[in-house]
């Protein structure tokens, strides 16, 4: 092949990447050039090699590259770069480059009600106001049936989120000022004082972040209220990095990339995907073993509180969630779990996981409602 | 191709088996002055590779462990305290201003060079290796990346520090934290998967020469076969090493034969007590007889 040539084919290949949600700017062509010049063109591998490292930068890319080479370099297969285009982890890489199309919020604002069809089928008038609004935070959730409403709360579940979040990264920070000695500062201070460090320097200490683990029961006893619930966890997952999601049914599934997706409509459209296909009651050890197993060694540590949202219903045996519990226990430094029935008059945690579980809990609280949600944040805080 | 067959062979003379991806992947990275960001499960050998590296280049290996919380003052450089107390008292009874006497104290004699100010003031390229950088924090990873791409460090008191000589950079990564896309387009990439069942068994004959062939292949056999187990934690090329050694201190030469010799010496590789009750002797038995 001669250098022109093959130059051409090389800025052609990295295109077609690119095409695939490869993020790939000029730099990376131009290295791509430096590649094909540096490995000896007799042995096609050796280029295969050298682009692979180059222009691959994630495990996902690393292994879909081979496929895209062979297409490219082999040159068969049209239909096959079609499908490739369409590929679940190229859309996935795509929302990086903030594509969305317009329109999109109207859209999945009317998904978000979609998705309670059923709970809205009464389509009673529309109550307007401020005092309306105010009354929403102490109305029980599975009672609230307005589309409208529906939607207000939702929002309020996920800007209250959000302004948990901020307020307990802040509080961390104020409280432990000052209780660590800062040499280099003061060092610099005593210079003037022939060394004598007569005016103290401190640091205000790291701000210890907390992590969130939150796990979502949104089986079909939670069903009034796990739209609420995933808004609410949408909102605390958004902004912050160090918390990740789960919901869990029948099993465990790791729901933290599908809720930072920035198209609200797209976030809902993978949920739904996720949950797709699930039935029979609620497995709460199954999944709570299954976080543990899979999990938990990466995405808790000593700092870590872990949010378990669910009714308590299990269908699995009370000892399995005891023994799960006793090991999340061990590794976490709480866990708190919000239970929407404990708000309701005559509820008792007497059934068997709820009671079974509730030894190894720090925080047992209602969630039934917009307040008692927001009553969350000063025991978090506390915790 | 010359080049990563030379590599190759140079990595093979100091007993590390290397894969040609991978070779081509360090050879880019004396071509490109990119770093190499490896990624892979824990105990897949990611960070030998900086080692072998290091041997194989003839280079020092500098290493930066990275952890939540990890900053400039442990990464970067910092100020010799204890010294610069002394100085100050020495200087005190001399009759010079106070500025003279900062400006003293604040010299390159009295800083401490923590990993990355060492590697990029090396006179030979060191290798650098930044491991477990998905442990610390955002903005640890920002700044490093400033550092990679400027090969330079500012300190206030002293100016900018230039690097002598580009570092061959090797970052690690076991996935508990996404990667920022720039950090991540910044480097070459290679995912580092556990060893097939062939590369394995050349990396015991590599490294335990001692170990007879028939033996390494059960050891080998058998140690895949775990990694196909539901366990918490899968045993990783370190641990085969280590269940090799152990077998040939125990003296087994078959372990069909010396089931016994395995259960005692099974603690090499599965480092969890779930994991251990998880194999009892029957289940041992079975992946043994797969091991045929």
């Amino acid at each position: 092949m001669s250098g022109q040539r093959i130059e051409r084919r090389i800025v052609g290949f990295v295109h077609l990447l690119r095409h695939n949600g490869f993020a790939l700017g000029v730099e990376e062509t131009l290295d791509a050039l430096r590649v094909a010049r540096a490995v000896d063109l007799e042995r096609p591998e050796a280029l295969r090699w050298g682009l692979r490292a180059l222009l691959a930068s994630t495990e996902d890319e690393w292994r879909r590259f081979d496929e895209l080479f062979d297409l490219h370099w082999r040159g068969r297969g049209v239909k096959q770069a079609v499908r490739s285009r369409g590929s679940g982890a190229g859309a996935f890489r795509g929302r990086k480059l903030g594509d969305a199309p317009p329109g999109a919020p109207a859209l999945a604002d009317r998904v978000t009600r979609g998705d309670d069809g059923d709970a809205s089928v009464g389509g009673e008038g529309k109550r307007q106001g401020a005092s309306r609004a105010e009354a929403l935070g102490s109305t029980d959730l599975r009672h609230i049936n307005d589309p409208e409403e529906l939607a207000q709360v939702a929002r309020l579940a996920e800007r209250l989120a959000r302004r948990m979040q901020h307020r307990l990264s802040r509080r961390e920070r104020v409280t432990r000022q000052g209780r660590r000695l800062d040499l280099r500062k003061t060092i610099h201070q005593s210079v003037r004082y022939g060394g004598t460090p007569m005016q103290i320097a401190f640091r205000a200490r790291r701000r210890e972040q907390l992590r969130l683990v939150l796990l979502v029961d949104v089986s079909g006893s939670m069903s009034l209220y796990s739209t609420f619930f995933m808004r609410f966890v949408r909102g605390l997952v958004d902004r912050f990095r160090a918390a990740e999601a789960f919901v869990f049914h029948t099993r465990l599934v790791p729901v933290s990339p599908a809720l930072r997706e920035r198209d609200l409509a797209r976030a809902l459209d993978r949920m739904s995907l996720i949950a797709a296909g699930w039935s029979g009651g609620t497995r709460i050890g199954e999944s709570l073993a299954a976080f543990n197993r899979h999990y938990a060694a990466d995405v808790l540590n000593s700092r870590s509180i872990v949010i378990i949202m669910s009714d308590g219903y299990d269908t699995g045996e009370p000892a399995a969630l005891a023994a799960e519990l006793r090991q999340l226990r061990r590794r976490a430094r709480r866990i708190v779990w919000l239970n929407p029935l404990l708000g309701w008059e005559s509820y008792e945690p007497t059934a068997g996981g709820m009671a079974a579980a509730l030894p190894y809990i720090d925080l047992f609280a209602p969630a039934h409602n917009l307040d008692s949600l927001a009553a969350l944040e000063p025991e978090l805080a506390r915790l | 191709m010359t080049d990563i067959d030379n590599l190759r062979t140079r990595f093979a003379a100091i007993g590390y088996v290397v894969d040609p991806e991978l070779a081509a992947a360090v050879m880019l990275m004396q071509k490109l002055g990119r770093p190499l960001l490896l990624e892979g499960e824990a105990g897949v050998g990611k960070t030998e590779v900086a080692k072998a590296m290091a041997a194989v280049l003839g280079a020092e290996l500098i290493r930066l462990q990275c952890y939540e919380g990890l900053d400039a003052s442990s990464a970067v450089y910092e100020w010799n305290y204890q010294r610069q107390l002394l100085a100050i008292k020495i200087w005190e009874s001399e009759n010079t201003s106070a500025a003279a006497k900062e400006q003293h104290i604040f010299q390159r004699e009295f800083l401490l060079e923590r990993p990355l100010l060492r590697a990029i003031t090396q006179e030979k390229p060191p290798v650098l290796l930044i491991d477990e950088i998905d442990r610390a924090d955002d903005p640890f990873e920002a700044y490093l990346l400033e550092v990679l791409s400027d090969f330079q460090v500012s300190i206030p008191e002293l100016g900018t520090v230039k690097a002598r000589s580009i570092p061959y950079v090797v970052l690690t990564s076991n996935g508990t934290r996404e990667l920022s896309d720039a950090l991540r387009r910044r480097c070459l990439y290679h995912y580092v998967d556990y060893p097939s069942e062939d590369k394995e068994l050349r990396i015991i004959a590599a490294r335990l020469p001692e170990m007879a062939p028939a033996l390494a292949g059960q050891v080998v056999h058998f140690v895949q076969a775990l990694r196909g187990e539901d366990l918490r934690k899968k045993p990783g090329i370190a641990e085969t090493l280590d269940w090799a050694r152990a077998l040939i201190g125990l003296g087994a030469s078959d372990l069909r034969e010396d089931v016994e010799a395995v259960q005692q010496s099974l603690l090499c590789l599965l480092k969890t007590h779930e994991d251990r009750a998880a194999l009892p002797r029957e289940r041992v038995e079975r992946l043994l007889g797969k091991a045929g």
